[in-house]
């Protein structure tokens, strides 16, 4: 592990060299290091390139640290991630990607993230990409994450995009069972003429069913962002959906939030917000003696907090 | 010593019409408290805004220890000493209480320090530390928090826009107590409420004819009491 290994990996996922508990430290497409223990295995695919992560029933308090680096060009890094939560699990998962790139070659990561949480499991997924780098190689995130919530089980998913990332194409799928709830909180950072698309799609199928999805954006520069969600309320459930963007220079963010009642018993709710810092914020940060770019820095970064 | 001259604002309606907010104000404000008082609409606000530089005025200038400020930054006036306190607290997604009232110290605050800045307005800090500066607190809680981070950035001019607005009436006396503190700067409150009033060292009237009348308080007080139409709120309230 050299030195930019581990800045990659203090700012995706607060590591500061090898994790305790169970990991997995995956570098330029190859396992860099591994634990696997007797509550949480990590055993490798056999059909194709990635891990299946099995929490054992009843197992609480423990985290799993599954990062990613890419530190060189012209490599498209494809894996499939597999997580099996056993029932009545309680566990944190650390997950998340950094790129380095200094070539003209793209670096791009592909994460196909499946969650199975059986009866009662609960899990806080944190996923954090970054990608740094002089070169003139694009540094792109394509992650699909996958989410089967059995009856009662809670899944809550922070993922933030922290900057660098040239294009990401995230999609999100769930589907919420009875007395389940998905909640998802996703921060946004774009600058220069980067590119990111975020689409949810959420079933909630299962009585008493919740979703409360809260997307945070800020794009600066010549940015473009589109945020787009789907949520289908196929029973007595509760869904909320959030899309509140903060544009600055010529940036562009695109909400597009849909919510489908299928069921009359279904409860859905969705707020949208697009606009530039509220000139008000500025002058209330100014008179306690910021500047106009101090102001909007400390805005922008409680925003995206 | 702040000192206005010949101060004046002027806006255009949506016919184009020019209409004076301010005309020809000329105003002292020394050590101690000035309230300002009057009618809805009769400038009192835009006053304040004048003086914290978030709007300029049309004509005339402000005076601070003898320095021309007129043409000053609103950054550069807080950092001379000038603090205000909205009559409508900013709301932000995100900035928690503390983070506020660091930014307002330009310094990381210990727990003693935020209670110290939060106690004063009658909260605890361990309620409100974490809390962001949004909708989920309520108008009053805003309104506190508002006067917390004047009293955390301190200075040498305070600008409080009605900030009884929405603080229950118990807490009043605290309020008070917070105001006279301040004694030994340049204090200037619009107010409509008559504990405020009796307060002031010094009393300036607002009134829709801009005409403004400034006084020390007995002064005033009696002209109030006198009738006319500056009874409006003292006599209501004897």
């Amino acid at each position: 592990m050299d030195k930019i290994d581990e800045e990659l990996l203090e700012t995706i996922a607060d590591l500061h060299g090898v994790p305790e508990g169970s990991f997995n430290i995956r570098k330029n497409g190859k396992l860099l290091a591994r634990n696997s223990d007797s509550d949480v295995e990590i055993v490798s695919k056999k059909d194709k390139d990635g891990i299946d992560i099995i929490v054992k029933p009843g197992v609480k308090g423990k985290s799993v640290h599954i990062p990613v680096l890419l530190t060189v060009g012209d490599f498209q890094d494809l894996v499939y991630n597999d997580f099996y939560i056993g029932e009545n699990a309680d566990v944190t998962i650390i997950a998340g990607c950094g790129i380095h790139n200094d070539t003209c070659g793209d670096a791009v990561h592909d994460g196909i993230h499946t969650f199975h949480l059986e009866k009662n499991a609960k899990v806080r997924y944190v996923e954090r990409h970054y990608a740094n780098g002089d070169g003139s190689g694009k540094k792109e995130f394509m992650p699909v994450t996958k989410i089967f919530l059995k009856e009662r089980s809670s899944f809550t998913m922070e993922s933030t995009q922290l900057g660098g990332v040239t294009y990401t194409d995230r999609k999100t799928f769930a589907t919420v069972g009875k007395d389940a709830q998905l909640i998802v909180k996703e921060k946004i950072l774009t600058d220069g003429d980067e590119r990111a698309i975020t689409d949810f799609k959420v079933n909630l199928r299962g009585k008493n069913s919740r979703a409360d999805i809260v997307s945070r954006s800020v794009a600066r520069g010549k940015s473009t962002q589109d945020f787009h969600s789907n949520m289908i309320g196929k029973n007595e459930c509760f869904g909320h959906v959030e899309c509140d963007g903060i544009v600055l220079d010529s940036a562009r963010i695109i909400s597009v939030p849909k919510i489908d009642a299928v069921s009359p018993e279904a409860s859905l709710v969705h707020e949208a917000a697009v606009g530039k810092i509220a000139g008000e914020q500025l002058l209330k940060l100014m008179s306690l003696g910021l500047t106009e770019q101090e102001a909007e820095d400390a805005i922008i970064k409680g925003f995206l907090h | 010593m702040l000192e206005l001259k010949q101060i004046g604002y002027t806006v255009k309606d949506e016919t184009g019409k020019k209409q004076d907010i301010l005309k020809g104000v000329n105003l002292t404000f020394g050590k101690g408290i000035s309230v300002i008082t009057g009618p809805n609409g009769s400038g009192k606000s835009t006053l304040i805004k004048i003086l914290m530089g978030f709007e300029k005025p049309t004509s005339g200038s402000i005076l601070f220890d003898g320095e021309d400020i007129t043409g000053m930054s609103v950054t550069d006036r807080a950092r001379k000493g000038f603090t205000i306190a909205f009559q409508q607290p900013v709301r932000f997604k995100g900035i928690t209480v503390k983070k506020l009232l660091e930014l307002a110290c330009g310094t990381k605050l210990d727990t003693d320090g935020m209670c110290e800045c939060l106690s004063a307005v009658g909260l605890c800090a361990r309620n409100y530390i974490d809390r962001p500066v949004d909708g989920t607190l309520s108008g009053g809680e805003l309104k506190r928090i508002e006067l917390a981070s004047a009293i955390a950035k301190g200075g040498e001019v305070f600008l409080l826009d009605e900030p009884e607005a929405g603080i229950d009436l118990w807490s009043f006396e605290d309020l008070v107590k917070v105001f006279r503190k301040l004694h030994d700067k340049i204090v200037i409150i619009v107010s409509h409420q008559q504990r405020i009033l009796e307060t002031a060292d010094q009393i300036v009237l607002f009134e829709n004819d801009k005409v403004i009348t400034a006084g020390r308080k007995e002064e005033m007080f009696e002209k109030l009491s006198q009738g006319r139409p500056l009874c409006w709120r003292i006599g209501q309230e004897n």
